[in-house]
């Protein structure tokens, strides 16, 4: 399980306003750009002092070539960072407020708690 | 020694500025008596005249990352810039810049490691919602210096909700050991039962109603023993997936004190979640 990697997907992507388009776009692209170049760095770091070992796992990548948001809370990634990012996503293509946000918690309905596990 | 002039808890509900600041056909229906309440919630600060602003928030993934969290970490810079691109993408929330209180900041982290909190530390931070949603809500003005305090709600694992009651008893003390003729405010913000990103968001109201009125009993009468008997780590997802904020409330039921009851009370169900408004005033207050 490698939930921290998706995490650092999804926080890496929601701060930067050109990457949020670029997923939006082409998500499988985008994902195959961020595991080469991004995935390794380490935030607070030199881009030489890079990670060797951060790996997604092919379900974890599949689930975020495909925007399937369902898919990577049941993987265990963090709540907010795939509500928000998604909201970001894909809010604008819906004319009633909230319901993007509805029809995300319609999706999620076959929930009962425990929901899946978000710790890292 | 400094006054602690008021203790004030409440939820942070970043769509206010932008249902407050909305005109017209954009102007939700419910923003009126919102405002209204956040206008009677402000009057409470001001009455308190305070200096200075100890702030307790937590950060929403903002500056604060999985490669190194702190549980609890105090600011300690001369300002602090607030709020990100994505809290203007999705909330239209302003950028702001915030004066800090150094000697304040340093005053707490000395104390806090003398007295058994190894609290972390941070020399350029910029704060998020968290903290600028009740500048917006109580302090617009955004005039007086602030220590920003910051805890873990988000990133498990947390502190357990004994840890949160036990620091902000621990503030409340520090402050108070403070060699200050300073009036220092302690404004607090999480949740009440709040589900972010799971099946019960954004409904017609909070998710878990029977919990909010508990909680705003809890808070209103100081009661942490009988807050602390039924509520867990475990338990706090029930009411919803991100009600661990209310951890927060509880930091700030320490700072006021066991049994102390609230001189102010106020709430307001919204659509996805309660707003809770509560101040207490441990000095007293010399005006009517």
């Amino acid at each position: 399980m490698s939930k921290y990697l998706i995490n650092k997907f999804l926080y890496t992507i929601d701060r930067d306003p050109e990457l949020v388009e670029r997923y939006r776009a082409d998500p499988a692209g985008t994902v195959s750009w961020w595991e080469a170049e991004v995935a390794g760095r380490i935030l607070n770091c030199p881009d030489p002092e890079r990670s060797t070992w951060p790996e997604l796992t092919d379900a974890e990548r599949q689930a975020l070539r495909a925007h399937d948001y369902v898919a990577l809370l049941e993987l265990g990634a963090h709540n907010f960072l795939v509500l928000t990012l998604f909201i970001a996503l894909f809010e604008r293509d819906y004319t009633e407020p909230l319901a993007f946000q509805r029809e995300f918690a319609a999706r999620l309905s076959h929930w009962t708690l425990p929901y899946p596990d978000i710790a890292t | 020694m400094a006054t602690v002039a008021a203790v004030i808890a409440s939820t942070h509900h970043p769509f206010y500025y932008r249902a407050s600041t909305s005109r017209g056909a954009d102007r939700p229906p419910f923003a009126d008596e919102w405002v209204a309440k956040i206008e009677s919630f402000r009057e409470t600060l001001t009455r308190a005249r305070p200096d200075i602003l100890v702030m307790v928030g937590s950060d929403h993934f903002h500056q604060l990352w999985l490669d190194n969290m702190p549980q609890f970490l105090i600011g300690k810079a001369p300002f602090y810039d607030a709020n990100f691109y994505n809290e203007e993408r999705e909330f239209g929330l302003p950028r702001l810049l915030l004066r800090g209180h150094e000697e304040l900041s340093a005053h707490l982290l000395r104390a806090g490691l003398d007295t058994g909190f190894d609290l972390a530390f941070s020399n350029e931070l910029r704060v998020d919602h968290s903290i600028t949603c009740p500048i917006i809500t109580l302090r617009p003005e955004a005039d007086l210096p602030i220590v920003p305090v910051y805890t873990n709600i988000f990133a498990p694992p947390l502190p357990r909700p004994a840890r949160f009651v036990q620091l902000g008893q621990a503030i409340r003390a520090m402050i108070e050991a403070w060699p200050s003729d300073r009036r220092v405010a302690v404004i607090g913000t999480g949740h009440l039962s709040l589900e972010l990103g799971g099946p019960r968001q954004f409904g017609p109201h909070g998710p878990d109603p029977e919990f909010d009125r508990k909680a705003v009993e809890w808070i209103a009468t100081g009661d942490i023993a009988g807050a602390l008997a039924e509520v867990s780590l475990d338990s706090l997802w029930a009411p919803g997936n991100a009600t661990h904020g209310f951890m927060d409330f509880l930091l700030m039921m320490g700072v006021a004190g066991a049994g102390v009851r609230a001189d102010y009370t106020d709430s307001l169900d919204l659509f996805h979640t309660m707003e809770a408004y509560f101040t207490w005033y441990p000095a007293g207050t010399d005006t009517p």
